[in-house]
């Protein structure tokens, strides 16, 4: 194991109030993770978290519903929305047509699993997945839905899940950070709800485990390259000679802590090359980039950031996160819905299916979701070919692969309407629980104390969900 | 029956050979003190079920009153939890030695677990007899008496009596007085953000009169600098930015409240009026323009465009981030814990967290802000108002008229509600507006209003309001406060390292001062101790690694301000101009575009001088910062924050090496040594870039790397360029791209970036 970003820390990264207490050394603390973890064996030790910013429509893509269909136009009974708050969006509407989805649904593989037709290649390999159909949240809007996605709070401030990962666990490479973020932008939106850098921010945790994120182009890492005219034996002779001179400060102040700086400059410069390296995608063979589909070479899709999300982790980065963005549909829904499934079908089973062959799936685990559901009625006027659908927080459906799931499953399930769970229901810090879980991780034992408190990614809640681990 | 100490226990005057190699803190004191030696450990490991929230209280049982501790128990009348003098007889001691899984506290499922020395100290304080006192910091500070100095030639003032008594005590001694060049960086940087010139440094290295440094401090204070490095502090406080935040986070105007704490810093306004004006110009008799634009302070949270949000939601998330900055910032208790129950560890109930949110709620304002809305309560900024009635605005003859945030009450409009779990629709019994009993009772005295508020703040009586702001302030100078929470001085904070310096400061600062930040700023930077040399003693840090004993001056690294302003200034780049609306110095393409979204997502640099202006004035996108100020540790700004991180990663070595704005300042300060690279000789500029980038001069072995760095970089671009012939002509005189690779490494050096 080496370590990761963060390379050497300063002491002052630990506790305050934990001053005085003898200190592991600053190396071991990030090679080994700031907490003597994990608690128990672990199943997985990578995560691909495809992240499908928007909140895409569960009754278009996997949560099949017949009698929806035949109560196509009928008013949402009271009975079942039981008060149910709804968005500023729909809250004023007259009433709440039921609708099904336009499109057909099929089972898949031996597994038998419900998909629609828009994800065709999803359901090739849905015998590897372990579809969760009765997940479900309890914020109503894009911002704290996703936050709390991220960081098991609806509002700003707490650490990423990543950066929790990296604090937890620490990295398990010496080249590149332990918690990367992509982002791509869908076709099914011409404008979609933005991002913030803090989703991937590291709260009150140290700056070492921010998510850095990579951009396809010259600089994939924010400064990453010389400047112009600038070398790289070049780069090597100036940080030599920086060395020398910070040693001979080091020996002048005593502070052992200026060679932590000449270590951060060290693995600077093995990013500057391990990073355009593994951001390099064209030599792939063809077999491969024509696996993820027609977008692959594309910088910035989703299909091209699924297979650099590939590449990180056979380099063993701990947290690759990708953003997939435009799955809101309010209105326009079978069209944008379609585009936007398109999108991510193909590369998303690709990737699965190549960490599979390249014997990573075991211990990596890919999840995919967005961070609500989409509601059983229309939003605006249900026409023949047309509707569209509002936030939905109380059931929706993501899928995952690999890193210790049990494959092969559908796992939950919502009413005959597809509003309300049925059995089984997984909220929010039900699955944060699980998969640091799966990560050796007890839930409840991983804690950073700030401001006199001791956070957890979970809060005061969560549970494993047993039945879904293989 | 007795139990058996696993661990040596060494009393804390004990000689230094045998404390040699235990750190501070595994020392037990030979008098255990209550309050800063048993009750944190009571906090941490016991409050959370034996504490001041009522609803998880277990076994009827608190540790954290008199009552608690001492009475009969509740559920086990012959029994007491602490019976002073005679620990066997105290049911605590029972239970945290106890092996037994069904009798141990805190129990296995807690997480929480004693270590062998917290559970010698809580014996041992009960030995002693179990002296209680209440919580330390809600005793109002008295100034303590100052005796006899302890290093008569050290002590330039009291700050030094307390800090050397500590020391002395230790047997240590001080530091020597850091060289003039360093010193005179350090106070550069802590008063103004700002390096000196090389020929400020000549002048003072020339004057050898007494008051050569004194002088420095005096005109470091009325430079207008001082406001901006003020202000950049506050600015993080009171979560200043340029766009509104939350998802959508479009452009507001919020600036000219900026211009106006620039001014009133530089203006030396007292703190208690500093901070009254800010809670409640509005409220004061007869308010003046300038008193109402300060107001806008309350207004710098973020507000959501998020359609489709329900706006009471937000509403409701707006008011508890104005009582949350005020209770954090300027009281030091973390009463946000106590929203949606009773706080866990300090004694403010829920119904006191919404007596004081009822101060702030009272607003006639929107939860769910349109595009382009100048959100209500405002008042208008154009030209020829900024003109007239507020002169310290800088305002651009470009820019048309638009809409301040200030506060604005209108009575009547709302009750404010205990709200259940914290949830803004589940209102239950109607509260008052009033602060939390423990502090000091907010009685009849005081208005019902932010006024009151403000003036219950800056009461004789108040315990915290003085102590929190001389901590905060100690912490800008060295690194860290007195208490090394700034933000919370409730059980589980911090103790202070110095009490009874804490409340001198405290007490000389409401009472002697008057609240006069410039001249208590002054008592710090006078002082021996600021003025120590920052060279580490490592014998004391082997014992105390966070230097708490200041034995000598923490070296720390300069903010994300700092460290992108001294690249300008010590270049020549830097535009010395104060206020006015925010600036777009260039950054990486695409950074907002990337976020997608349809509001705020072309980012287009300003050009000329806009590009180096000082870093406070850098356009703050709440959920796109600037990304090399975020490397280094610069706030979000969407909340409150009053200590930033101090981390070093590799992402800040990428920005000093490669960002532009890093590499540039470079060129141009080699190029502005044009006449001396044309008749001058290596070594003359050598010295003078290191000289301007480090302020200090290069020494003989330094000066050596430097050499040979410039000439094996000569031959290495010879190599590389195959233009080696091309070279030797023209190396009679001195090779531009090889100094600027020279400058560029200054400027990554360690102690460029460190404050020393």
């Amino acid at each position: 194991m080496g370590f990761g970003i963060g390379g050497l820390a300063l002491g002052y990264l630990l506790d305050p109030l934990d001053f005085g207490k003898e200190r592991s050394s600053v190396v071991d603390m990030l090679q080994k993770g700031s907490l003597s973890l994990p608690h128990f064996a672990p199943k997985a030790k990578r995560i691909i978290y495809l992240f499908q910013s928007g909140g895409p429509s569960q009754l278009d893509l996997f949560d099949y519903k017949p009698m929806l269909n035949q109560n196509r136009g009928m008013d949402l009974p009271e009975s079942v929305r039981m008060g149910q708050r709804l968005t500023g969006m729909t809250s004023g509407q007259q009433n709440f047509p039921l609708t099904g989805s336009i499109y057909e649904f099929a089972q898949y593989g031996e597994s038998r699993a419900w998909l629609s037709e828009l994800l065709p290649y999803i359901g090739k390999i849905s015998d590897e997945l372990c579809f969760v159909k009765s997940m479900h949240t309890d914020a109503i809007n894009h911002d704290p839905a996703i936050t709390f996605f991220q960081t098991g709070s609806q509002l700003p401030g707490r650490p990423s899940f990543g950066s929790w990962m990296s604090y937890g666990l620490g990295s398990l490479n010496n080249d590149l950070p332990s918690f990367i973020v992509m982002l791509s932008k869908g076709t099914g939106r011409a404008v979609a709800q933005p991002l913030y850098s803090r989703l991937w921010g590291n709260g009150f945790l140290s700056s070492l485990h921010q998510g850095v994120q990579f951009r396809a182009g010259k600089d994939p890492v924010l400064y990453l390259k010389n400047p112009d005219g600038v070398s790289k034996l070049e780069r090597r002779h100036m940080l030599d000679y920086l060395a020398k001179i910070n040693h001979q400060h080091a020996d002048e102040f005593g502070d052992e802590q200026i060679l932590d700086r000449i270590a951060q400059y060290e693995m600077a410069f093995r990013m500057q090359t391990s990073v355009p390296e593994v951001m390099d995608i064209k030599n792939e063979p063809d077999s491969v980039l024509q696996m993820y589909g027609p977008d692959s070479l594309k910088p910035s899709t989703y299909a091209s950031n699924c297979i650099l999300a590939r590449r990180l982790i056979e380099k063993d980065v701990r947290f690759v996160q990708l953003y997939h963005v435009g799955w809101d549909q309010h209105e326009n829904l079978p069209a944008e819905v379609k585009r936007q499934a398109k999108d991510v079908d193909q590369p998303t089973a690709a990737l699965i299916l190549d960490l599979k062959q390249r014997g990573l799936l075991e211990d990596t685990l890919v999840i995919w979701g967005g961070e609500f559901g989409r509601t059983n009625y229309s939003q605006g006027i249900l026409t023949d070919i047309d509707y569209g659908r509002d936030h939905h927080p109380r059931c929706f459906t993501i899928f995952m692969a690999g890193g210790g799931i049990k494959p092969g499953i559908t796992y939950g399930q919502t009413d005959d309407l597809g509003y309300n769970i049925a059995e089984n229901p997984m909220h929010v810090h039900d699955l944060q629980a699980t998969i640091l879980h799966l990560f050796g991780i007890d839930h409840q034992q991983m804690t950073y104390k700030y401001q006199g408190r001791r956070f957890r990614l979970t809060d005061v809640h969560g549970n494993v969900h047993q039945k879904i681990l293989a | 029956m007795g139990y058996k100490f696993l661990v040596q226990i060494l009393p804390a005057n004990s000689s230094p050979s045998e404390q040699s190699l235990v750190s501070i803190s595994q020392v037990i004191p030979q008098k255990v003190s209550y309050n800063f030696d048993v009750k944190p450990i009571l906090s941490d490991k016991c409050f959370a079920c034996h504490g001041p929230d009522a609803n998880t209280r277990e076994a009827d049982l608190r540790l954290d009153t008199h009552d608690g501790l001492f009475n009969t128990l509740i559920q086990s009348p012959d029994k007491k939890a602490v019976v002073p003098s005679e620990p066997d007889k105290s049911e605590i001691i029972q239970k945290i030695f106890s092996d037994d899984p069904k009798i141990q506290m805190p129990p296995m499922d807690s997480n929480l677990s004693l270590t062998q020395i917290e559970k010698e100290i809580i014996y041992q304080w009960i030995e002693q007899g179990a002296p209680f006192s209440e919580h330390w910091a809600y005793i109002s500070p008295v100034k303590p008496k100052i005796g006899k100095p302890h290093f008569p030639h050290w002590e330039e003032n009291p700050i030094d009596w307390y800090i050397g008594r500590k020391i002395h005590q230790r047997r240590w001694s001080p530091s020597r007085l850091a060289d003039k060049e360093t010193l005179l960086r350090r106070v550069y940087f802590d008063l103004t953000g700002l390096p000196p010139t090389i020929e400020a440094i000549d002048a003072f290295l020339a004057d050898d009169s007494d008051d050569a440094y004194l002088k420095v401090v005096d005109n470091l204070l009325e430079s207008p600098e001082y406001g901006e490095r003020m202000a950049s502090i506050w600015l993080d406080i009171s979560r200043y930015a340029d766009t509104h935040g939350y998802q959508d986070d479009l452009e507001r105007f919020m600036w000219p409240w900026r211009d106006w704490v620039i001014h009133a810093y530089n203006e030396n306004l007292p703190y208690d009026q500093f901070i009254t004006w800010q809670l409640a110009g509005d409220l004061l008799p007869n308010p003046t323009k300038e008193q109402i634009l300060a107001t806008g302070f309350n207004r710098n949270h973020s507000i959501t465009q998020e359609g489709g949000v329900i706006p009471e939601e937000y509403r409701v998330e707006y008011v508890a981030d104005r009582a949350n900055t005020t209770a954090r910032s300027l009281l030091g208790i973390t009463l946000e814990c106590a929203r949606c129950h009773d706080h866990k560890y300090d004694a403010i109930s829920q119904e006191e967290f919404y007596g004081f949110f009822g101060f702030f709620n009272k607003v006639d304002e929107k939860g769910l802000i349109d595009y382009g809305e100048f959100p209500k309560p405002r008042i208008p900024i154009n030209k020829e108002i900024a003109t007239q009635d507020f002169p310290f605005i800088h305002f651009p003859d470009s820019i048309g008229e638009f809409y301040l945030m200030v506060m604005e009450d209108s009575p009547g409009i709302r009750q404010t509600h205990i709200l259940d779990r914290g949830q803004y629709d589940a209102p239950t019994k109607v509260v008052a507006p009033k602060t939390p009993e423990a502090i000091l009772p907010f009685t009849d005295e005081f208005q019902n209003n932010r006024l009151g508020l403000a003036n219950w703040l800056f009461n004789d009586e108040n315990p915290l309001t003085a102590r929190v702001t001389v901590n905060r302030l100690w912490q800008q100078f060295f690194g860290r406060g007195l208490v090394a929470t700034p933000d919370d001085f409730g059980n589980q904070g911090a103790n202070p390292t110095h009490p009874d310096l804490l409340d001198y400061l405290a007490y000389t600062f409401q009472f002697e001062d008057q609240w006069d930040t410039k001249n208590f700023i002054k008592r710090i930077v006078l002082s021996a101790t600021y003025r120590q040399s920052s060279s580490i003693v490592q014998e004391h840090k082997i014992i105390d690694p966070q230097n708490t004993y200041l034995t000598y001056f923490p070296r720390y690294r300069l903010s994300a301000e700092m460290i992108r302003d001294n690249a300008l200034a010590t270049s020549g780049l830097l535009v010395s101009k104060i206020g006015g609306p925010s600036v777009k110095p260039p950054q990486p393409e695409g950074l907002w575009k990337e976020k997608g979204g349809n509001g705020l997502v072309e980012y287009i640099p300003d050009g000329g001088q806009a590009k180096y202006r000082r870093s406070l004035y850098t356009f703050w996108k709440r959920t796109v910062p600037p990304p090399n100020m975020l490397i280094f540790d610069a706030a979000y700004r969407d909340f409150c924050t009053v200590e930033r991180q101090k981390t070093s990663t590799p992402l800040q070595s990428l920005v000093l090496m490669n960002d532009p704005q890093f590499t540039q300042p470079a060129e141009y300060l080699v190029d502005s040594y044009d006449h001396v690279i044309q008749n001058g000789s290596l070594n003359e500029l050598l010295t003078l870039l290191y000289r301007s980038i480090t302020c200090r001069k290069p020494d003989f072995e330094e000066l050596q790397h430097l050499i040979e760095f410039y000439n094996s970089t000569l031959k290495l671009d010879s190599l590389e360029t195959e233009i080696l012939e091309t070279k030797m002509e023209i190396n009679s005189k001195l090779n531009r791209s090889a100094l600027i690779e020279v400058a560029r490494l200054i400027y990554n050096l360690d102690i460029t970036t460190q404050k020393s």
